[in-house]
């Protein structure tokens, strides 16, 4: 008994000492792979004199708040594009896919399986290829630089992957309760409303997340459909100084420091849905 | 019989129990409801399909309208000789696949598809590599593990544009931050954007970077998946690290690094932002890879060459396609396995 108890107390603080080691090496690890995102910051304010400057400050020391002052006078139209047009793709994304999703997963009417080998098939063709094709598309309808426009076509980013996403989830919920929904009376609309669409909540959240994440972030399909507008997203604004003031690059940092806020905002309070979301996407169940 | 129901089925009948409770006095659930199933199938079997088809009608026709119809438009351009006048207003003429035979024949082909090979290769390999390391790494659970391997998933979420432009300014010749650390390593200064030798590696860094996360997610959850009994059986027969590494969790791991490479192949292959904003493909074409090029073709140029861009870019659906069908038949293995 005694020497159980004095091994234990010989092996417990080497184990805690190891890990803290290895706590220390993952800081450090997470330091370098995060470098960049620091950089951005600290570069962001940065003056214009010290931006030059050979070696650079490390730290935003004597810092300026001109990058945001300029993000403020003229990224705010930007943002609140792309805040619609994100809103708008998560809107539209949730409509289609989650009754998509519902009938894959529960109801397999016959055909069903085309329309899921299409829908992986339809999420191995590049950005650039729908884009194209979409501006010979709005071209001939006039709708060009319109917000409704990129909203149809960032949503193609997300549907395929959230079609896949709400399948994989509603597969999940007991046949029982869609059962004991149908005795009750409720139609096949009822019962997907007022029970598949709740207990799916996570999904929706997963679907939303990174609808409204890739939307925001779309750069393809906004500088070919609706680049040269006044409803132009930030993306294009940062596009655009990187084109036109090169000096500048504390605001152009500033401006990605902004763009970068939702993504930082989705992973501090939505960090397991999107761990999930990259697992479902790619390993089924 | 009711006892044993989850307490998810328990909360969706609550509301209805009322209604429920008489015939469920006389016969227990279960074969009222096989009853009410299959009566319900055989009255209106029409109309069930009907029903489910609603629900899938609307992604059905978004397919057509949104994936079908722009990639036949695509299809279509690359077919025929269009011109800026013909591109508005219609009436080009078809030309076969002279389209294709002028982009295989053009200067730029070759080095677009060694690039782009080379992109994706070095790009997944690395990206694995390093993912994979981490991913054992943050299996040992130590403090802080959860919220580091958190904030690893930044690079991933940030926008493209966002991570390609900060990039573009650590790399910059004279004040990027990375040459002002090799300056004081002693190493003179690297024209990483603007010299052709090392554009397609600054790029390929970069998009690295990027991919990591990815990576770490998909193989640190594949590692969750390896039965923890398995290591220690194998640390009491006196296997080390490495042993362990190689005999158990690699063999494991194989199915889901086959479905992570193969998911980082079809998504490497269309990367087209970072490339863009960091060199535009240049200096003179020395990062140049199929996306790129289609869209310098197609959007990059004051006259603008659709022909040819749709068949730059068609050529990379082919590939995106023939990676993605590989994918889909491991996923499908793998799954009936």
């Amino acid at each position: 008994m005694t020497s159980t108890t004095v091994k234990f107390g010989s092996i417990a603080p080497r184990r805690r000492e190891r890990s803290n080691v290895k706590t220390v090496i993952g800081v450090v690890m997470t330091a370098v792979m995060l470098f960049p995102v620091y950089w951005m910051i600290n570069e962001s304010f940065t003056t214009d004199q010290n931006m030059r400057k050979s070696p650079p400050n490390l730290f935003p020391v004597g810092g300026t708040l001109d990058g945001y002052r300029q993000v403020i006078h003229q990224q705010l139209p930007y943002l609140g594009i792309s805040l619609v047009v994100g809103l708008g793709t998560v809107v539209l994304t949730v409509a289609l896919t989650a009754p998509a999703g519902y009938a894959l997963a529960k109801l397999r009417p016959r055909g069903s399986g085309i329309v899921s080998f299409a829908l992986l098939i339809a999420q191995m063709i590049p950005g650039i290829i729908m884009a194209m094709g979409f501006y010979a598309i709005y071209l001939s309808l006039g709708v060009l630089n319109s917000v409704m426009g990129l909203i149809l076509a960032d949503s193609t980013i997300a549907v395929p992957f959230a079609v896949m996403i709400y399948a994989a989830f509603m597969a999940g919920i007991p046949a029982e309760v869609l059962q004991a929904a149908k005795v009750d009376g409720a139609g096949q609309l009822r019962t997907f409303s007022s029970i598949v669409m709740p207990l799916s909540r996570n999904a929706t959240v997963t679907v939303g997340l990174f609808a409204f994440l890739w939307a925001w972030s779309d750069f393809v399909f906004a500088s070919t459909l609706d680049a040269g507008g006044n409803r132009e997203p930030i993306t294009l604004g940062i596009y655009h100084y990187i084109g036109n003031n090169n000096q500048q690059w504390n605001a152009i940092m500033a401006t990605a420091v902004v763009a970068s806020i939702p993504a930082t905002i989705l992973l501090v309070i939505a960090q397991k849905y999107v761990s999930a979301g990259v697992t479902a996407g790619a390993v089924k169940d | 019989m009711t006892s044993t129901r989850s307490p998810l089925n328990r909360l969706a009948q609550a509301p209805a129990g009322v209604e429920l409770s008489t015939p469920a006095a006389g016969s227990p659930g279960p074969p009222a409801r096989g009853r009410g199933g299959r009566s319900g199938r055989r009255r209106k079997p029409g109309a069930s399909q009907l029903a489910a088809w609603a629900f899938l009608a609307p992604v059905t026709a978004y397919l057509l309208l949104f994936y079908a119809y722009p990639l036949y438009r695509n299809v279509d351009l690359s077919v025929r000789d269009y011109t800026v006048y013909s591109f508005v207003h219609g009436g080009a003429p078809f030309t076969g696949l002279a389209n294709y035979r002028s982009i295989v024949a053009d200067p730029t082909f070759a080095p677009a598809l060694i690039h782009t090979l080379v992109f994706t290769a070095l790009s997944l390999a690395f990206q694995f590599a390093i993912g994979l390391a981490l991913a054992v790494f943050f299996t040992q659970h130590f403090r802080l593990s959860s919220l580091l391997r958190a904030l690893f998933l930044v690079p991933w979420l940030l926008p493209l544009i966002v991570s390609a432009s900060t990039w573009s300014w650590m790399l910059d010749s004279n004040s990027g931050i990375v040459n002002a650390a090799l300056h004081t390593l002693g190493i003179g200064p690297v024209n990483w954007l603007t010299s052709p030798s090392w554009s397609l590696p600054s790029v390929i860094i970069a998009n690295i970077w990027i991919g990591v996360p990815f990576n770490l997610v998909l193989l640190y959850s594949g590692l969750q998946a390896i039965p923890h009994e398995l290591h220690e059986a194998a640390a009491l027969d006196g296997a080390g690290p490495w042993q362990r590494f190689r005999r158990i969790t690699w063999p494991l791991l194989r199915p889901v690094s086959a479905i992570t490479l193969l998911l980082g192949l079809v998504y490497t292959l269309k990367v087209f932002d970072i490339i863009w904003v960091m060199t535009k493909g240049g200096p003179a074409g020395a990062s140049t890879t199929f996306s790129t090029w289609s869209y310098q073709l197609g959007f990059g140029n004051l006259l603008p060459q659709f022909g040819l861009g749709a068949a730059a870019g068609n050529l990379l659906v082919v590939m995106a396609l023939i990676a993605g069908l590989i994918y889909i038949r491991v996923q499908r293995t793998q799954a009936e396995s």
